[in-house]
């Protein structure tokens, strides 16, 4: 994970990792999770429609991991906690 | 059992034998003692950061559970049913997890509370409403990671379990294993 870069004026300044890069929630792939279910955690989670739904939980599958979701890190950190709560792997990450 | 098939109005119905329910009952109990035991290994006061509105939900959150460790649990299943909320950013990983545990670990609690709830131990007809659903889904699906990860199951699940013999003491546990992802899609599909 990258660090904050060096600025002096980091606008929120009482979060140590701010920075202008938006946060994500990411989910791996795991051998256990039905992909069924992981497509329907992220309909009810996230209230994604169906489609999109499929396409998040196949990325997952064929290339390890997806982007589910970003947006500020308070609201990353919700999502992961949601997602451990379905049992998917998922993990707050700074894009890069 | 006769799978899972959904109600009008929302939720789900199947039917299950006796040696069924006793089955599930059973696995969903040792998820329940599992995730019982919270550990307190390592929380030190002076690592918490200044507060802020945030911190102090959170703060209260842990309160009101009691004090979550901030390191991942030694045994395999414990950490794949609480895993890190971070990677590579143990310091981060560290402070979600003294956020969060406490809670994460009752919410898996409830969940196959309420599936044992709903679960009659003679078997027979069950009716599940959608909140109900989602939890059973939640508790198999916790029963199917603890198993999961007992029996090192990968991907190639259908050929680990080819490669067995009958008389092997893992083989009924991949049958186990594969029935209840069988009992968990059909709920999914019932649901979906």
């Amino acid at each position: 994970m990258s660090t904050a870069p060096a600025e002096v004026d980091l606008p929120r300044s009482a979060d140590k990792l701010s920075s202008d890069k938006p946060w994500v929630t990411i989910v791996w792939n795991d051998p256990v999770n039905l992909m069924s279910y992981v497509t329907y955690v992220f309909q009810h989670v996230f209230g994604y429609p169906k489609k999109k739904a499929t396409k998040l939980m196949l990325d997952v599958h064929h290339k390890g991991k997806a982007v589910v979701a970003a947006g500020a890190r308070e609201a990353m950190e919700h999502n992961v906690e949601v997602l451990h709560g379905y049992g998917l792997w998922a993990t707050v990450n700074q894009d890069k | 059992m006769e799978p899972f098939r959904s109600v009008r109005g929302g939720g789900a119905r199947a039917w299950l034998a006796a040696a069924e329910a006793s089955l599930l009952r059973s696995l969903v109990g040792q998820i329940m003692s599992l995730v019982e035991s919270a550990g307190v290994e390592s929380v030190n006061p002076a690592d918490d950061r200044a507060s802020g509105q945030q911190d102090d939900l959170a703060g209260l959150e842990a309160m009101l559970h009691g004090p979550g460790a901030d390191t991942i649990p030694e045994d395999p299943v414990l950490a794949r049913l609480l895993p890190d909320g971070y990677r590579d950013d143990p310091e981060a990983a560290g402070e979600f997890r003294r956020y969060t545990e406490p809670a994460l670990r009752s919410a898996k609690h409830a969940a196959a509370q309420e599936m044992l709830d709903t679960l009659p131990e003679v078997g027979g007809r069950i009716q599940l409403t959608q909140d109900q659903a989602l939890s059973w889904l939640k508790a198999l699906n916790d029963v199917r990671l603890a198993l999961g990860v007992r029996l090192g199951v990968t991907e190639d699940f259908e050929e680990q379990w080819g490669r067995l013999k009958p008389d092997d003491p893992q083989w009924t546990a991949f049958e186990v294993y594969a029935w209840l992802g069988a009992v968990q899609e059909s709920l999914v599909q019932a649901l979906a």
